[in-house]
């Protein structure tokens, strides 16, 4: 566990202003591109429909996209260990209707949002547990899980529904309050956002993750648990999706058993246009966070612009082989750029 | 020689009567080995003796079937390569395993950074250890800069900096001047010897006899997973050594026949990638072995990779038999009878998933492709004769290629491209990491070739080989062809001299 200090010479020309960093240029300028695209589609949006950017408008955006995010940043640890989890749209309903059965029977807000995240957790280590230990790929193993969770979900509920009159005003008031603009459930997204972002760049398990999506074999010889940390990303990735049910709660105030079907699909579409590679070992959260706001965006400029709400799965589809592509090319840019300078080594 | 103290005999760490198989292959068979504090222990065999398969017993990759392993005279037991790593093992293994999306930095360190308070990674010292680190090896490499795209030699300088970062009291080092020229092993060497001297133990393997005899003290030789000695290398020669690896005397190392040069069959004429290598210019004539020396980096695998069509030219022409070939197209390259065995085995000669059979039928698909369909008849028969004449040792055809030793993977791209017949043919480090007993019939082999009218640019970091093998000799320095040697007034003075820039004055 010893590190060789740096006694023999001064550290001094350490590369750091002078060279650049390329592995976080790179990341950056991907989620610069993400950003910079929202914003002209909003910009454009708003010269189209003044009414777009209200208070109310922005308050619309950044609800819309929350639970979306979290789910997102979830989704995005586990696909930088070259995973994929598909059961998030399952977990996150069951953990919503088991939030509002739980309140609707008189039970404290803060223990309901536990109980989600707690669900979550439970379903997260199942998925982690299956993937670590047996030798099945990530996509079968939770497309599995993706349909026993929804089975399970569909038994219990049948055909009930819970509706904001069986919630305390509370409740439903916090799903949709905030600071002016700013919705409480968008700064609590933004919150594990960051953590989950700072826990990545700087703890060592955060790194390895990054590691082992990037070269399993490597990473296994390196006496990285792969186990352990695979199943970590997981029960964080069902972590979110519960806390995510319980915000959808709060948020639309209506649950049923199909509440969160195909949204695991949304959600992987977002890590991906948000730059997290799904061969793993790259990528960021913030990445995804911004894919995940760039497509609830298109959801709402559409009928802002007048535009049917058809061409949204359309539009969708198309940000994601931009993306793809626009990885493609960056990548082979990278290359090139790296051949060159490694000639230049001696 | 061995600065092992007579009054300290304990080994740090041991082997007893370790036996390990894989299937019916019978990898390691009652192999014991006592490494001592302060001293460089050669590990010797052929490919496929089970070199690697005792590192990794010794690194908690591989559980021993019996046997034990001994940590100062205890017997332990490692469930992992975290166990050997905090027993204080550091390993370099003899294929590099390093995270392409990760900087060098963290390459070095993953899993054991530097840490601030509340158990944050220290990005700072993280960098600063790494830059010192490449300081000591004496390379200039970026520790931000990504692993992704990393030569081989540069690679192979990160795995040895990430050995070294442990102050480690066993290094045991998988061949790991393979990639390297005479420079960097020299460095390399000087690192070694300090530590040998602060008090570890150094575990060494090369192919490259020469550096056996130059760093270390003593020597244990395999052959097909035996124990065949275990000796101090005061007072050995060579020939001892080899026919302790290979059980008999060895043929010529270098057989090169003369052969009368023919007309051009290459022509490379001012070639230029902008920033890789510029105005290189250079005939290969039928029946010639041309070889192109120069230090890591200097371009001569960039050169052979524009060449064959793998990478665009900027500027510049290529005719093979008087025909141009097209910019940045290998079919056609092939199709003119041109023939590439690349330096990087794993990521651009084999798919590692498909049997040794197969892999060596890919090129060969155009003539064993027989109305549509594949000739598995054909490409058997003739993946076994290429298998044969170049001795890889297999259990069975049909086996992936993954299980084989590195140095069999080697034959295996080998023999893949000359099964393709080719008229040029370039070989990028054709025995990087091949046991002397085929080198001496790789060499054989290329003579052969030469000799039957194909044109052969062979690149080589292996000086003797050059001096050994080419009829003419090229030196790349830093992207330019420094020199043009007859293999006659070739030496390794006047080859060093052009590839270190020293020759222009
Ligand atoms: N994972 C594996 N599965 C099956 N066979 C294996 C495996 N690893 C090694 N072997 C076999 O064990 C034998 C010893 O291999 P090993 O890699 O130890 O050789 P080596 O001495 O390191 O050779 P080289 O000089 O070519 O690197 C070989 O016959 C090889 O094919
Ligand atoms: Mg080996």
């Amino acid at each position: 566990m010893t590190v060789t200090a740096p006694g023999e010479a001064p550290a001094t020309e350490i590369p750091e202003s002078s060279s650049t960093r390329l592995v976080d240029r790179v990341f950056r300028m991907r989620e610069l591109a993400i950003l910079l695209v929202l914003l002209v589609m909003i910009g454009v949006t708003q010269l189209g429909n003044s009414e777009f950017l209200s208070e109310q408008g922005i308050k619309d955006l950044l609800l819309n996209a929350t639970i979306l995010v979290l789910v997102a940043t979830g989704q995005s640890l586990v696909v930088i260990t070259k995973n994929v989890d598909l059961s998030v749209g399952s977990t996150l309903g069951i953990s919503a209707f088991a939030t509002g059965t739980y309140l609707q029977g008189g039970g404290n807000p803060v223990v309901a949002v536990a109980l989600a995240v707690l669900l979550g957790v439970g379903f997260g280590l199942l998925n982690g547990l299956l993937v670590s230990l047996g030798q099945v790929p990530a996509l079968v193993v939770t497309l599995g899980t993706l349909y026993v969770i929804r089975g399970i979900d569909s038994i219990w509920v049948g055909s009930r529904q819970i509706t904001a009159a069986d919630l305390p005003d509370g409740f439903v008031d916090f799903g949709s309050g905030g600071i002016s603009a700013v919705p409480w459930l968008a700064l609590i997204a933004l919150a594990v956002l960051m953590a989950t972002a700072y826990y990545l760049k700087h703890f060592g398990s955060g790194r390895e993750l990054y590691a082992l999506g990037s070269n399993p074999e490597a990473a296994r010889l390196a006496g990285i648990p792969v186990r352990r940390r695979i199943l970590l990303a997981y029960t964080f990735c069902g972590a979110l999706a519960g806390l995510a049910g319980a915000l959808y709660l709060a948020r639309f105030g209506n649950v049923d058993s199909g509440t969160g079907t195909g949204y695991e699909l949304t959600v992987v579409s977002a890590v991906v246009v948000g730059g997290v590679v799904f061969t793993g070992g790259s990528g960021s959260v913030y990445g995804a966070a911004l894919g995940a706001l760039l497509l609830t965006s298109v959801n709402s400029v559409l009928p802002a612009l007048g535009v049917s709400s058809v061409w949204v799965l359309a539009i969708n589809g198309f940000l994601l082989i931009l993306a793809i592509a626009v990885d493609r090319i960056v990548a082979l840019r990278v290359a090139t750029a790296l051949k060159k300078r490694n000639a230049r080594h001696g | 020689m061995t600065h092992r103290s007579a009054k300290d005999p304990a080994p740090v760490l041991a082997l007893r009567d370790i036996s390990k198989s894989f299937g019916a292959v019978r990898a390691l068979r009652d192999v014991s080995l006592d490494l001592f504090p302060g001293e460089v222990h050669a590990l010797a065999g052929e490919n496929g003796a089970g070199k690697s398969t005792l590192i990794k017993t010794l690194a908690g990759v591989h559980r021993p079937d019996t046997g034990r392993v001994l940590l100062d005279g205890e017997p332990t037991v490692f469930t992992g390569p975290a166990d050997a790593r905090d027993a204080g093992i550091a390993v370099i293994y003899q294929e590099p395993t390093l995270f392409p999306d990760l900087s060098i930095a963290e390459n070095i360190f993953m899993g054991r950074q530097p840490r601030r308070a509340l158990g944050r990674i220290d990005h700072r010292a993280t960098r600063a250890a790494t830059a010192a680190l490449m300081r000591r090896l004496g390379v200039a490499l970026d520790p931000d800069r990504p692993a992704r795209g990393l030569s081989i030699a540069d690679q192979q300088i990160v795995e040895i900096a990430k050995a070294l970062s442990f102050d480690a009291r066993v290094l045991i080092m998988d061949e790991p001047t393979a990639a390297l020229t005479g420079s960097e092993v020299a460095r390399l060497f000087g690192v070694v010897r300090t530590l040998r001297d602060q008090g570890a133990a150094v575990l060494f393997i090369s192919h490259r006899l020469e550096e056996i005899f130059r760093i270390c003290g003593r020597v244990t030789t395999l052959r097909d997973g035996a124990l065949i000695s275990s000796e101090p290398l005061e007072g050995m020669t060579e020939e001892d050594l080899v026919r302790r690896m290979v059980g008999r005397d060895l043929d010529e190392l270098y057989p090169k026949q003369e052969v009368a040069a023919g007309p051009v069959a290459l022509s490379v004429r001012r070639l230029t990638r902008e920033g890789v290598f510029t105005d290189v210019s250079f005939d290969v004539r039928c029946g010639e072995i041309v070889g192109l020396a120069g230090l890591v980096g200097a371009g001569r695998t960039e050169v052979a990779r524009a060449v064959f069509g793998v990478d665009r030219w900027d500027a510049g022409e290529v005719e093979v038999a008087g025909r141009a070939l097209t910019n940045g197209a290998p079919s056609t390259a092939m199709a003119a009878g041109l023939a590439l065995v690349p330096e990087d085995r794993r990521a651009q000669g084999l798919v590692m998933d498909l049997s040794i059979e197969r892999n060596i039928g890919l090129t060969g698909l155009r003539t064993t492709v027989r109305a549509g369909l594949m000739d598995r008849g054909a490409e058997r028969s003739r993946s076994l004769d290429w298998a044969v004449k170049l001795q890889v040792k297999y259990a069975r055809m049909a086996d992936t290629v993954a299980t084989l030793s590195g140095g069999n993977q080697q034959k295996v791209v080998l023999a893949k491209w000359l099964a393709t017949g080719p008229s040029v043919l370039i070989v990028d480090e054709p025995t990087r990491g091949i046991d002397v007993g085929t080198k001496a019939e790789v060499h054989r082999l290329l003579s052969q070739l030469a000799a039957d009218g194909v044109a052969v640019l062979m690149i080589s970091s292996d000086l003797p080989e050059i001096l050994g093998m080419a009829d003419r000799v090229l030196v790349m320095h830093e992207g330019r062809l420094t020199a043009e040697i007859p293999g006659s007034e070739a030496t390794e003075e006047t080859v060093m001299a052009a590839a270190t820039g020293r020759a222009a004055a």
